[in-house]
């Protein structure tokens, strides 16, 4: 297979068949760099001058989504939340250290980095089996929290995030499977800082499939974390994203289909009750503890903190 | 071949040459959640595979709900 955009006939690295095309490493590269530019643009998601806050967990997502976002020239620092999950907690760190140390901080991009065992004296596993919930839930609330905490008080203009095109289509399909209603207005690759306390947060990576990114670190020789987090076994979303890569072998650009023809049905048809924001800024108030903005007196982090705080020292 | 795959962390020998796509299939691998990756290059579905090769199957499914 060559490459279908060099004149000579050079050898490509990945074919893609949902684009009709085949590139080499160089027209590879490009071919990213212009779908994040795109989505950046499409969805007004941030300008040359805003400083933007990436997510990054060590996997392949959010160190590409780093390096593209450096690459493109914008001014991009990083945060790590190390959620004490063992060797794949080790693991993940050193690569996000590495990453930072040799190839961010020659962009003058730094990295930050939150310990959970630091602030709530126990790991990720440890902390939901004191809250009796399920680790990812908890997981969840955690990062959301953390990643939000250090955007508004570093003053970034934007939090970015890693998701991809199959990570959307399967989330889409989990909730149209169950009629989540709520979760579909949530979808938008921008989410505006619908009130104060709350980042303003984007997915640059929305146009591009979890192997292209996966290529495009590989071709980059970006070192990131190919094992997964132990506790995502058997999760619905690898079900939903394993019958999603089904059919998109039998037809090349269902997912990107789906997706997108769900988010131009969003701006096309015009919300029929009250927009995000202004369901937001009618239920939600600061937390009585934090300050951020929750709907229930005191935010869910708070409550969890609380609660493993008892558990610890259960006479205090 | 020797032939590198992940989840579990394993290597398996197969008979060269060989296409990519066959490789695949014979593993009962879907192209669309795999990169298949010799030495250190990437290669495409119609790439032929020789026998001397180090290759490695590496999957990009990634899954947790956070
Ligand atoms: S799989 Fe669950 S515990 Fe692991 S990082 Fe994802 S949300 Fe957190
Ligand atoms: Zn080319
Ligand atoms: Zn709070």
């Amino acid at each position: 297979m060559n490459c279908s955009k060099c004149p000579t006939s050079t050898r490509a690295v990945i074919g893609l068949p949902r684009h009709n095309a085949a590139f080499c490493k160089a027209c590879f590269t490009t071919f990213v760099h212009e779908q994040v530019a795109r989505a950046i643009k499409a969805f007004k998601m941030f300008a040359p001058e805003d400083r933007i806050l990436v997510a990054v967990s060590g996997g392949k997502d959010s160190l590409a989504l780093w390096h593209i976002l450096l690459a493109l020239g914008y001014r991009a620092d990083a945060l790590y939340v190390n959620l004490g999950i063992g060797a794949y907690s080790e693991e993940s760190h050193r690569k996000v250290r590495h990453y930072a140390d040799t190839v961010a901080a020659s962009h003058g991009a730094k990295l930050l980095v939150h310990v959970v065992e630091q602030e709530a004296g126990a790991g990720i596993r440890e902390l939901a089996t004191i809250l009796h919930r399920p680790t990812c839930s908890t997981c969840g609330t955690i990062k959301r929290y953390q990643f939000n905490r250090a955007a508004v008080e570093q003053e970034y203009d934007v939090m970015a995030t890693g998701h991809n095109l199959d990570d959307e289509a399967a989330r889409l399909l989990g909730n149209v499977l169950h009629w989540q209603n709520d979760y579909l207005d949530k979808q938008s690759p921008t989410l505006p800082a619908s009130v104060e306390g709350f980042a303003k947060k984007v997915k640059p990576l929305c146009r591009l499939s979890e192997r292209e990114i996966a290529a495009y670190a590989v071709v980059n020789r970006i070192d990131y974390i190919v094992e997964e987090c132990p506790m995502a076994k058997g999760s619905k979303m690898i079900l939903y994203k394993e019958v999603l890569n089904r059919l998109e072998t039998e037809s090349p650009g269902t997912k990107q289909r789906f997706y997108w023809g769900f988010l131009d049905k969003q701006t096309t048809v015009a919300p029929a009750t009250e927009s995000m924001a202004e369901k937001d800024q009618r239920t939600l108030a600061p937390c009585t503890t934090c300050g951020q903005p929750t709907t229930a007196g005191t935010c869910s982090y708070c409550k969890m903190m609380a609660k493993a705080k008892t558990a610890a020292h259960p006479r205090a | 071949m020797l032939v590198q795959l992940s989840h579990p962390h394993r290597q398996v020998e197969i008979k060269g040459p060989k296409r990519t796509k066959e490789l695949l299939r014979e593993l009962n691998l879907v192209m669309e959640a795999h990169l298949v990756i010799r030495g250190d290059e990437l290669v495409t579905e119609d790439e032929m595979l020789a026998d001397a090769d180090q290759i490695e199957i590496r999957p990009v499914i990634s899954g947790g709900s956070g």
